[in-house]
């Protein structure tokens, strides 16, 4: 769970001769689409996230749920054959089709976590960065204060008490515990933190450009300031950070499920289905190999176009 | 001043390109020039135009990769240096050549004292023991124009003013002292009157020492005063090469002539608009073709968009690379 | 720079308090300490409401916070729950040390519980931070120097994979390899469970050698993060004017790099490790339960399933305070490190 990033220095003696070209102009996106498609790593890694996403949701289509869901003590760790690629586990799952179900929901939990904690983090950083003052000492308090408690143990002990409070819950066709809904929100609100500070850097920055005088000149509210204007030109740093923190969500509901505090069987997540695998360390690496592979294969695809992103988007930051 | 001293550095057809993702960046594109000892050499040009990278090729500086020194030689007191393994490149820099930079702010190791940094040069290439080279140190420092140079061993870069640094810099440069001296733009990055001040410390300097010294700058008016010979270059070429009187009564480069045309003149009428240099700077991504001047040439003929010209003489001591004689406006 | 480190030191306090705050909210709101006490179902209205009394709890928020903050001996309170406030209390509060009594052992005080267990994963702690700092300062560097080459992509590529990571895969699958496959093969393996093995005894090479692979899951992921961080750090410094002001000196290679690269580089990584102790921990918790370490972490996941709201407090208290301490700490040695900063 980490949010250390970092760039590759550019290389000043060829910043030399830019200006001079004889080309017509590209647009911001355009140059940024440019750099991104050079970056090899970046594709790679957008590619194999595109079908790890196909495997999980596509996946579906192929194999049933209540295949997924089918107990036969009789067929019982069994190592990986033609008929069950992946093994079985300890009460005759067929590996493969839980990881496929697993997958749809650990991605989902990412995708989720981080819509909240990037609304949380805008909100906060843009409060504090624009108004200033008490507003943002006491906000930027807050924010160091729980960046000062280890994101695991505040999941812990908020999963702890809340997992078990909220009902099951229906969406695209299928029944979810309601422990994801809980592990979901309390992601979001402990990882909000590191966006709030690079949101209010922007706008510390920002609010004092011309546009933003002019902007008050002519009468436009805060809100629409705030909205209209200047998180627009910010979208770079939040666009990096809200790729990057699908990686960190994901690797977060693993940590807290695989503790068995997190969603809760038989709603299968890649992070679940290694706890309790630990004690067949030995006698079946399957059950823990595959799981655990894919969420590596996931997080570093996402890490990938994350780089490739910052690259594009952002060149010179240098971001911790 | 007239050559019967020896030549102390022979540049041949130096060459250097930088490998980049948007494709091959030629800066240096086959310069040829001597230094004499003692001389004083300007090479003037505008940003770009190669003429910090041809200096630092010189010393081998060049990162490589992206960089490329890929052709020519160049020889210092007779030996060619470029085929020189790196450990004997480091004893040739700072010892026998020093180099003095721009950008006074940045050139300065912040987390080091001056103290350290003055005597690194000392200990490396003379061998000197630490009291000693503190010693020569603080002689450096009031050499250079500082006072209380003692306390300010102590010192960090930071505590500093810019012309104060610049100071340092130049004592750490002349330090061992060097044969030649290369300052690269030293007083751009200064105050109006800060420049003077640094340029009447180098040519005390050098006139103490008896250094050549090459000095790159765009300040036509600086070359003015202290320089011998002076060197144009555009676009990873010499353009011009003369006397520094030669260049100012007859310049006969295009680019010379549009250089000085554009300098503000007290003896122009007031109103009269200052005259820039059409089109836009050379793009070196391009390997060059052709005379590099030609699209922004008043003087420019068929034969200049195919065929690159060499450096030429015109007249003793000055040479121009150009097919066409300004003055008539024909060719050669 | 002495200011500067009485000011950091004054910033720290009220960030203490804001957590003590937001913690305590947390416990307040968690679990039942009632039912924890009272072992059996309580049924009977009179004993709950005689036990809320007993254990403060029908007092308002701020006076409860105010009771744990610094005790009630010196406040009436009811200690037979009839309603009436009549004898001093007996505690004195977190900030005189005294954290209260385990609910899960009962009556065995906070600071005796944490304390038996904190050792252990300094112990773990300690070792991992070393060869991190190490490791990724070699690594780093060297594919800083070596830019473009071969081993450095290598190095690059191992690096993305070992911070993505979830660290109880590397856990397994280092125990898989390390002490299974090992000993299937015949080879000297390492041992996975526990800090030593008890028919031989607490030794240090026990010790040492139950070590291994805990210490090893901890690392990886930052030591990966790291070792690329230092690699871009290196790469900006060197690409700064006083590099190339102290190469046109002729200065050699080494004093290049490791005089005026390094220092200047340091500067961030110092920063950098600073922030790294509560991801560490984090680490910590999983690790010790996948090994069977007898640390803080274990004890943390333990008593939390079991909602003994005191341990888990004073847990994560020290947590805290430990952290914003190097937080402090890391500053005051970056300060004192950069001149621009001890010098003004």
């Amino acid at each position: 769970m980490n949010m250390i990033m970092e760039s590759t220095s550019p290389n000043q003696l060829v910043a030399l001769n830019m200006e001079g070209l004889d080309t017509p102009p590209l647009t911001l996106s355009q140059l940024a689409w440019r750099r991104f498609r050079r970056h090899r790593m970046a594709m790679f890694g957008a590619i194999v996230l595109a079908l790890l996403f196909l495997y999980s949701f596509g996946g579906s289509l192929v194999l049933s749920e209540s295949y997924a869901n089918h107990t036969d003590t009789s067929l019982r760790i069994m190592s990986p054959s033609a008929e069950h690629l992946f093994g079985t586990d300890s009460v005759g799952r067929d590996i493969l089709a839980r990881t496929i179900y697993g997958g749809q929901i650990s991605l989902l939990i990412g995708l989720t976590a981080v819509v909240i904690e990037t609304f949380m983090g805008i909100l906060i950083g843009a409060l504090a960065g624009y108004y200033g003052g008490w507003i943002d000492s006491l906000l930027m308090r807050i924010t160091e204060a729980m960046l000062n408690i280890p994101e695991i143990f505040l999941l812990i002990v908020m999963a702890k008490f809340f997992g078990g409070k909220i009902p099951e819950i229906e969406f695209i066709g299928r029944t979810f515990s309601g422990s994801v809904i809980v592990i979901v929100v309390i992601i979001g609100i402990t990882s909000w933190m590191y966006l709030a500070r690079i949101v209010r850097a922007q706008f510390l920055s920002l609010k004092e450009n011309e546009f933003v005088l002019a902007a008050h000149a002519t009468g436009t509210s805060n809100v629409q300031i705030i909205f209209l204007h200047i998180l627009p030109n910010s979208m770079a740093p939040i666009v990096v950070s809200a790729t990057l923190g699908v990686a960190n969500a994901i690797l977060a509901e693993a940590y807290i499920s695989f503790l068995g505090l997190g969603v809760q069987p038989p709603t299968a997540t890649w992070g679940n289905m290694l706890d309790g695998a630990t004690n067949y360390l030995e006698s079946a690496p399957w059950l823990w190999f595959f799981p655990g592979l894919l969420i590596l294969l996931t997080v570093l695809s996402i890490n990938f176009l994350g780089d490739g992103l910052r690259d594009a988007l952002d060149p010179r930051s240098r971001a911790i | 001043m007239m050559t019967t001293k020896p030549v102390l550095l022979e540049v041949s057809d130096l060459r250097t390109r930088f490998h980049t993702p948007e494709g091959t960046i030629f800066a240096v594109n086959g310069i040829s020039f001597r230094l004499y000892e003692g001389e004083t050499v300007a090479i003037v040009g505008e940003s770009g135009c190669g003429k910090s990278v041809s200096m630092m090729s010189l010393l081998k500086l060049i990162p490589v990769p992206p960089g490329e020194i890929y052709s020519g030689n160049v020889k210092y007191r007779g030996k060619d240096i470029l085929q020189k393994p790196e450990e004997e490149m480091e004893q040739i820099r700072g010892r026998e050549i020093g180099m003095v930079f721009q950008d006074p702010m940045t050139s300065l190791n912040p987390v080091l004292t001056i103290g350290r940094q003055l005597t690194e040069p000392l200990r490396t290439h003379l061998g000197m023991e630490r009291d000693m080279a503190n010693r020569r140190a603080i002689e450096l420092l009031q050499m250079v124009g500082i006072s209380d140079p003692e306390r300010h061993l102590q010192d960090y870069p930071h505590q500093f003013s810019g012309g104060m640094r610049q100071r340092v810099m130049i004592a750490m440069a002349l330090a061992c002292a060097p044969s030649l001296l290369i300052a690269d733009e030293p007083t751009t990055a200064l105050d109006v009157t800060i420049q003077a001040q640094i340029v009447e410390l180098i040519t005390k300097m050098r006139d103490m020492l008896k250094m050549a010294i090459i000095w790159i700058t765009h300040d036509l008016g600086v070359v003015a005063g202290m320089a011998d010979r002076v060197i144009v270059m555009y676009a990873g070429y010499i353009v011009e090469e003369a006397a520094v009187d030669d260049l100012y009564d007859n310049p006969s480069h295009p680019y010379t002539i549009a250089l000085l045309e554009a300098l503000p003149r007290v003896d122009r009428r007031r109103d009269s608009r200052l005259k820039s240099i059409a089109g836009s700077p050379p793009n070196l991504l391009v390997e060059p073709h052709g005379c590099p001047f030609a699209p922004r040439c008043e003087f420019v003929i068929e034969r200049c968009r195919v065929e690159n010209p060499a450096l030429e003489n015109i007249a003793q001591g000055h040479s121009i690379t150009c097919w066409v004689d300004v003055k008539t406006g024909k060719p050669r | 720079m002495i200011r500067y480190i009485v000011n950091r030191i004054l910033q720290g306090i009220p960030l203490l308090f804001i957590i003590s705050i937001i913690l305590f909210v947390l416990m307040m709101n968690m679990g039942d300490p009632i039912a924890t006490m009272g072992g059996r179902s309580i049924t009977r209205s009179s004993d709950r409401v005689r036990l809320t009394r007993q254990l403060g709890l029908d007092q308002p928020v701020y006076v409860q916070y105010l009771y744990w903050l610094i005790g009630n001996d010196w406040a009436k309170i009811d200690l037979d729950g009839d309603g009436i406030e009549e004898s001093n209390g007996t505690r004195r509060g977190i900030l005189r040390g005294d954290f209260g009594t385990s609910l899960v052992n009962r009556g065995k005080p906070v600071t005796k519980v944490i304390g038996e267990r904190l050792p252990n994963t300094l112990l773990l702690m300690v070792a991992s931070e070393i060869i991190i700092i190490l490791g990724s300062l070699l690594v780093g560097i060297y594919s800083a120097l070596r830019q473009y080459s071969i081993l450095d992509h290598t190095i690059t590529a191992l690096s993305f994979i070992g911070y993505s990571m979830p660290i109880f895969f590397i856990a397994l699958l280092s125990m898989y390899l390390f002490a299974i496959l090992f000993k299937r093969w015949g080879l000297p393996y390492l041992p996975t469970v526990g800090m030593f093995d008890p028919q031989v005894g607490k030794t240090t090479a026990q010790v040492l050698w139950h070590m291994v692979l805990p210490v090893f899951s901890i690392s990886i992921i930052s030591f990966a993060a790291y070792s690329r961080y230092i690699r871009s750090t290196m790469l900006e410094v060197m690409s700064q004017d006083y590099i190339r002001t102290a190469k046109s000196k002729g200065l050699p290679r080494r004093e290049v790099v490791y005089v005026h690269a390094l220092k200047n580089a340091s500067l961030p990584i110092v920063t950098v490790v600073g922030l790294d102790l509560p991801l560490l921990l984090g680490g910590a918790v999983v690790t010790e339960r996948i090994f069977a370490w007898p640390g803080m972490g274990r004890l943390f996941l333990d008593h939390v399933s079991r909602l003994d709201m005191p341990v888990v407090m004073g847990i994560l208290l020290l947590i805290a305070v430990a952290v914003i301490f190097f937080q402090i700490v890391t500053d005051i040695v970056y300060a004192w490190l950069d001149p621009r900063i001890r010098y003004d």
